[in-house]
């Protein structure tokens, strides 16, 4: 399962990544190096045996939906670029054309 | 190494006769010392002295209305992913520049009501990414024993934070070894807590499943009260455990009479450093001088680790770390539009060790590998873990092994990824089974210190912390030299 150039440019654009060419090839060749590692996995046998879903047994306590009591040390206006009717509002960007209610 | 202890500045600070203002002082000026010049240790990201001094006056003034707290006047250093309200939080990376949260994390909000006082935010490999704290946006932390070397990592700063006797103890986080492997190439102790165990409030997270904050102290028993102000459930992280936290100095005089000790066989190949086996038996042998029944074990499936922990924890960076967008925290680029933009910031924000295990994360997630790796890798998981299970249920109380195939290793020697990964060969599976583990100094070669791992079943930390005192207590100043 050899990574290739184009593998590279489909993940990357995935995880919003921008690489140059020179950065895409070594990345190719740097997965496929680690990835040859991985391979010793195939080897085990793991019919019938259960994913791993955490470390804990008990599974996640489930809490009301009543929105978490969250412990913030300032009100939303310190630290938000801007708020309006309780939204966060992010900064505009440059390519984007400016409207009167922004 | 730590003038004063963590039980010595609490006594002292209650009886009056030592201020917390005084000890921060000393704290500052020591981290001055260490920072200072073209070979300054680089221990730091960020530190408010003026803020940290205004703390510890407080604390004076509280003094004599309260119980003294369990860390009352212990000057204490924070990892750089670790929530703190009046310092940046920025992972080491350049995408949470200037980032300062708007919450506190669990473990400092328990520190501080413990009486410690936070004097600063430690250098770290970018979101904890790394072994040797050199993928740091603030460039490298050296080791204190040999400027040339790293401190390990991720927590590299914590560590040295310690081994230089800047605070007794310090907050670090572990993922796959980043508090112990440090713990070990520096000369202290690391602890790595029970997954649950410790909140993950406020700790950022680089993967869910794996990671837990963790302690490093100058001794085992400043590790052991560190561990035991910040543990116990937290209803503001879903995974804390609710069981209850005992005393781990409690330990201290227990010994190991009754004690199973096993050795798994795979942690000691016939590839292992053999003055590493040296140390490694003579610290054995020291255990069964005390009364220790040692046995040999075997974790079969201990090979998998190193590919089964390189695909589940970039697996789960490549989710978590798609939310350093350049929309809501730090560092923005502007691109052509708004997927220009995103490309721009997160290609130039995250460095290239961040960059490519997000991108392996995302490959071993994406259609038609996802069962190749990312569902194989966490079957092989479960293996692992079942054999803690195993040898734990067969009788064995701890495990001792070496905490890393090597000592220290020079800045820049190791360029291949995987070679660094392996550093991790032996800490790894505690992370990905959830058991506790910890290190503890165990001597020296060349000069350069060798760490000591034990690990024990889910939630008996007392046990192994009982282990590590009387093994500290044993080796006496031969685990320094």
């Amino acid at each position: 399962m050899a990574v290739t150039i184009d593998d590279v440019r489909h993940i990357a654009s995935l995880a919003r990544l921008g690489l140059s060419e020179h950065r895409a090839t070594a990345i190719v060749s740097e997965l496929n190096t680690i990835l040859s590692h991985m391979d010793a996995l195939a080897k085990v046998d793991t019919a019938g045996v259960q994913e791993a879903i955490g470390v804990g047994a008990e599974g996640l306590p489930v809490r009301a939906d009543a929105g978490p009591p969250f412990p913030l040390a300032r009100s939303h206006d310190a630290f938000a670029p801007s708020l309006r009717d309780g939204f966060f509002l992010v900064p505009r960007l440059s390519t984007h054309e400016s409207t009167e209610d922004s | 190494m730590s003038a004063r202890s963590c039980a010595a500045l609490r006594q002292e600070t209650a009886a009056g006769r030592i201020t917390a203002s005084d000890t921060v002082r000393a704290a500052v000026a020591r981290a001055r010392e260490v920072g200072a010049g073209r070979e300054g240790l680089n221990v730091f990201v960020h530190r408010d002295d003026a803020d940290a001094l205004k703390q510890a006056g407080a604390l004076g003034e509280r003094l004599a209305d309260t119980t003294p707290g369990a860390l009352l006047g212990v000057p204490v250093a924070i990892k750089d992913n670790i929530a703190t309200l009046t310092m940046p939080t920025t992972c080491g990376s350049r995408i949470l520049e200037g980032y300062v949260s708007p919450y506190e994390a669990t473990v400092v909000k328990r520190l501080r009501e413990a009486g410690a006082i936070p004097i600063g935010k430690t250098n770290m490999d970018e979101f904890a990414m790394g072994s040797s704290t050199e993928h740091s946006a603030y460039g490298p932390t050296r080791n204190p024993i040999d400027h040339a070397r790293v401190p390990g990592g991720s927590s590299g700063g914590s560590a040295v934070a310690v081994a230089t006797g800047i605070v007794p103890i310090a907050l670090g986080s572990e993922t796959g070894g980043s508090v112990r492997q440090p713990a070990a190439f520096c000369g202290i102790v690391g602890v790595k807590p029970t997954y649950g165990r410790v909140s993950r409030f406020g700790l950022v997270a680089f993967a869910s499943s794996l990671d837990q904050v963790g302690v490093f102290g100058a001794t085992v028993d400043d590790a052991a009260r560190g561990l035991g102000a910040v543990a116990g459930h937290d209803p503001m992280d879903s995974t804390s455990a609710n069981i209850p936290v005992p005393e781990y100095q409690a330990g201290a005089d227990a010994g190991v009479k009754d004690l199973v000790v096993g050795l798994p066989k795979e942690y000691f190949p016939a590839s292992l450093d053999p003055e590493i086996r040296r140390l490694c038996d003579a610290a054995v042998e020291r255990l069964r001088g005390l009364g220790a029944t040692i046995r040999e074990v075997s974790l079969p499936h201990t090979d998998l680790a190193i590919p089964v922990y390189y695909i589940v924890a970039p697996a789960e960076a490549s989710s978590n770390l798609a939310r350093f967008d350049g929309v809501r925290y730090g560092f923005r680029l502007e691109g052509e539009g708004l997927r220009g933009m995103y490309e721009a910031t997160r290609s130039t924000g995250f460095g290239a060790e961040v960059t490519r295990r997000i991108l392996l994360g995302t490959y071993v997630l994406s259609a038609g590998y996802y069962d190749a790796y990312y569902r194989k890798a966490q079957q092989a998981r479960s293996l692992i873990a079942d054999d803690f299970r195993r040898v734990f249920e067969s009788g064995v109380h701890v495990l001792f092994t070496p905490t890393a195939p090597s000592t220290a290793f020079p800045i820049g020697a190791i360029s291949d990824p995987y070679e660094m990964y392996l550093s991790d060969i032996f800490t790894a599976t505690a992370n990905l089974a959830g058991v506790p583990a910890m290190s503890l100094p165990i001597g020296r070669l060349g000069g350069l210190p060798v760490g000591g791992q034990l690990l024990a079943p889910h939630f008996d930390e007392a046990r192994m912390f009982a282990a590590a005192y009387a093994l500290e207590r044993a080796l006496g100043e031969e685990a320094h030299r």
